[in-house]
């Protein structure tokens, strides 16, 4: 998402003058295509996250359109009173940039990774959070929130995997995407992860179990209507998302089913324990902490059966 | 050039409104009277306060936020008589000032953030070749928070020349003096060595201030200028730490960071007031 990320900015900012790159001196082998393009519009703030979006909210006052870009942790809880009365109290078109979801930064251990910037933000009124499930829909988020007036945060993978089938690139604020059908269960998920919720679906239908997928890629406006539609069938939900368990994706879920009065049970995937000290590849940690597709696949014949 | 704006008079609406709402912050509305009287006087180049090429000023001490709507009723940006909201409920007049009311172009509070969003606005002017400065108050106390440096580093490497940021060094913070706190005695070098361009000035006189913050740059720093101050300032009891009507509190000036006047109080304060040149 990475590559989408700076591609599509890079487009972007061909045709709108006010759009800046901001850096708090990270991106090494990323950024360079935006710096090479745009040399007067790309400023590396240093290794300093909150006065960069400090200077984000003046750019922003005086017209820009600022992205402030660091690995997601350092991008949204170091300076998160920052965000909270500089663009979001202002309602400016601060960009935030966040690399690096749930444990994608591996072997840089507990520090690097994203397990809370969702649930941490998701406070913020007035400040959208986008969370693209694959590439695609990464440069279809950046487009489509271009032009909004408020904050946006974006929370980005690093690597660049391959498209979530069904997805098609598909990204509408305040909507929630369908990507498979089933009518047994439904698998709800939330950035890259969903790959895993999709290899679920396919081997529950192995077992006989028919499990739709649904991703959520925005919060405010929060696809509520949606999902309290999509959902009613249903008499089981899982919801998995790379982040701690409180405040994030299977919050929001469990809200819609509580306000709406669905008759489903639900069933939360997420981080629930503080760090044990290890750390691991994205893949090995969803293993770990029991969300990689066998995890939802068990999880979701405990919730049939 | 030149708006009309009595120290006098700012420092009356301070303690009438400060007495009528029963709230504090007092002193700290008092000791930067000058500076804002010199600013929104004679320094900032302003038309209106919603042309976008006007000067920036941003109050990073937002505690003294009365001291800034007095000024701006005063400057003809906002009717005085809202000032009778101030600190009522739903009001637009907080003790810290929030967009939204003429005149006040960005929010503050919360302490060791308005240099950085300063630095973001003196970065835009000159991007988009603006002739605009920006103009940011900031507290002693407020160098306590690294965010403060973390700013004064960027203005420096990113030659903010058109950045002008005011110290309000009044020796006090919250709970007592900044020397006993977190001592700052050397604040001038320590801005000089992270490479702004300081100088000092009464923090009283509004001549010596307009000469400061009107020179032009000669160099490609950004400039500090460090304005000594006294908590409190025209009202001796305050400046002295006295505690009126409250005798069982010890003597120092960090009493009025937080007192309300009391009756009494206020009319000691006005009356010394009326009596000052």
């Amino acid at each position: 998402m990475r590559k989408a990320f700076v591609e599509t900015l890079c487009q972007l900012a061909c045709d709108d003058p006010r759009i800046m790159l901001l850096t708090g001196d990270l991106g090494y082998m990323a950024l360079e295509p935006f710096r090479e393009r745009f040399p007067r519009r790309f400023l590396n703030a240093g290794v300093a996250e909150q006065n960069m979006i400090g200077v984000a909210t003046g750019l922003a006052e005086a017209g820009f359109r600022p992205y402030a870009y660091s690995i997601a942790p350092f991008a949204s809880l170091r300076p998160f009173e920052f965000i909270r009365n500089g663009p979001v109290a202002h309602r400016l078109p601060v960009r935030i940039v966040g690399m690096g979801a749930g444990f994608e930064y591996g072997y840089s251990g507990w520090t690097h990774y994203a397990l809370e910037d969702i649930g941490v933000l998701r406070t913020l009124p007035g400040l959208t959070l986008a969370i693209p499930a694959d590439s695609a829909q990464a440069a279809a988020a950046i487009r489509q929130t271009r032009d909004l007036p408020g904050p946006v945060y974006y929370s980005l993978g690093k690597d660049e995997t391959a498209p979530l089938p069904g997805l098609n690139g598909r990204f509408e604020l305040g909507r929630a995407e369908v990507v498979r059908e089933g009518r047994d269960i439904a698998l709800v998920a939330m950035g890259s992860i969903s790959r895993e919720a999709v290899a679920a679906a396919r081997k529950l239908a192995g077992h006989g179990i028919e499990a739709a997928v649904i991703v959520v890629s925005a919060f405010h406006p929060d696809p509520e209507e949606d999902l309290a539609r999509i959902l009613a069938p249903f008499p089981h939900v899982v919801s998995v998302e790379a982040q701690t368990v409180s405040g994030g994706l299977g919050a929001l879920v469990s809200t819609v089913i509580a306000t709406h009065g669905l008759s489903c049970r639900l069933r939360v995937l997420g981080v629930g324990t503080a760090s044990d000290g290890t750390s691991g590849v994205p893949l090995e940690r969803w293993r770990k902490y029991g969300l990689d597709e066998d995890s939802i696949l068990a999880a979701a014949l405990c919730a049939v059966r | 050039m030149g708006h009309d704006i009595s120290p006098k008079q700012v420092r009356r609406i301070i303690l009438s409104q400060s007495r009528r709402a029963n709230v504090g912050h007092i002193g700290s509305c008092l000791c930067v009277v000058e500076i804002l009287s010199a600013l929104y006087s004679s320094v900032l180049r302003a038309a209106s306060p919603d042309d976008p090429d006007r000067d920036r000023f941003i109050l990073s001490k937002g505690h003294a936020g009365l001291a800034l709507y007095a000024s701006l009723a005063l400057r003809g940006w906002l009717d005085e008589a809202a000032l009778e909201t101030f600190c009522a409920d739903n009001t637009r007049f907080a003790v810290h000032p929030e967009v939204g009311v003429p005149g006040v172009d960005f929010s503050a509070g919360s302490l060791g953030q308005g240099l950085s969003i300063a630095c973001g606005a003196a970065l835009a002017a000159r991007l988009q070749a603006s002739g605009r400065r920006v103009f940011c108050l900031i507290s002693d106390g407020e160098c306590n928070e690294g965010s403060t440096w973390e700013a004064a580093m960027f203005a420096a490497h990113h030659r903010l020349s058109n950045l002008h940021a005011i110290l309000d060094c009044n020796g006090q913070q919250a709970l007592g003096r900044t020397r006993d706190i977190m001592d700052a005695s050397n604040l001038v070098e320590r801005w000089q060595a992270f490479g702004w361009r300081t100088d000092e000035v009464d923090g009283h006189s509004v001549p010596q201030l307009v000469e400061a913050l009107s020179a032009p740059s000669l160099d490609e720093r950004p400039h500090m200028l460090v304005a000594r101050t006294v908590f409190g300032k025209g009202v001796s009891y305050m400046e002295r730490g006295i505690p009126v009507t409250r005798t069982h509190l010890p003597v120092q000036p960090a009493n009025w960071h937080y007192l309300p006047m009391s009756e009494h109080e206020y009319r000691l304060a006005m009356e010394e007031l009326e009596q000052s040149h």
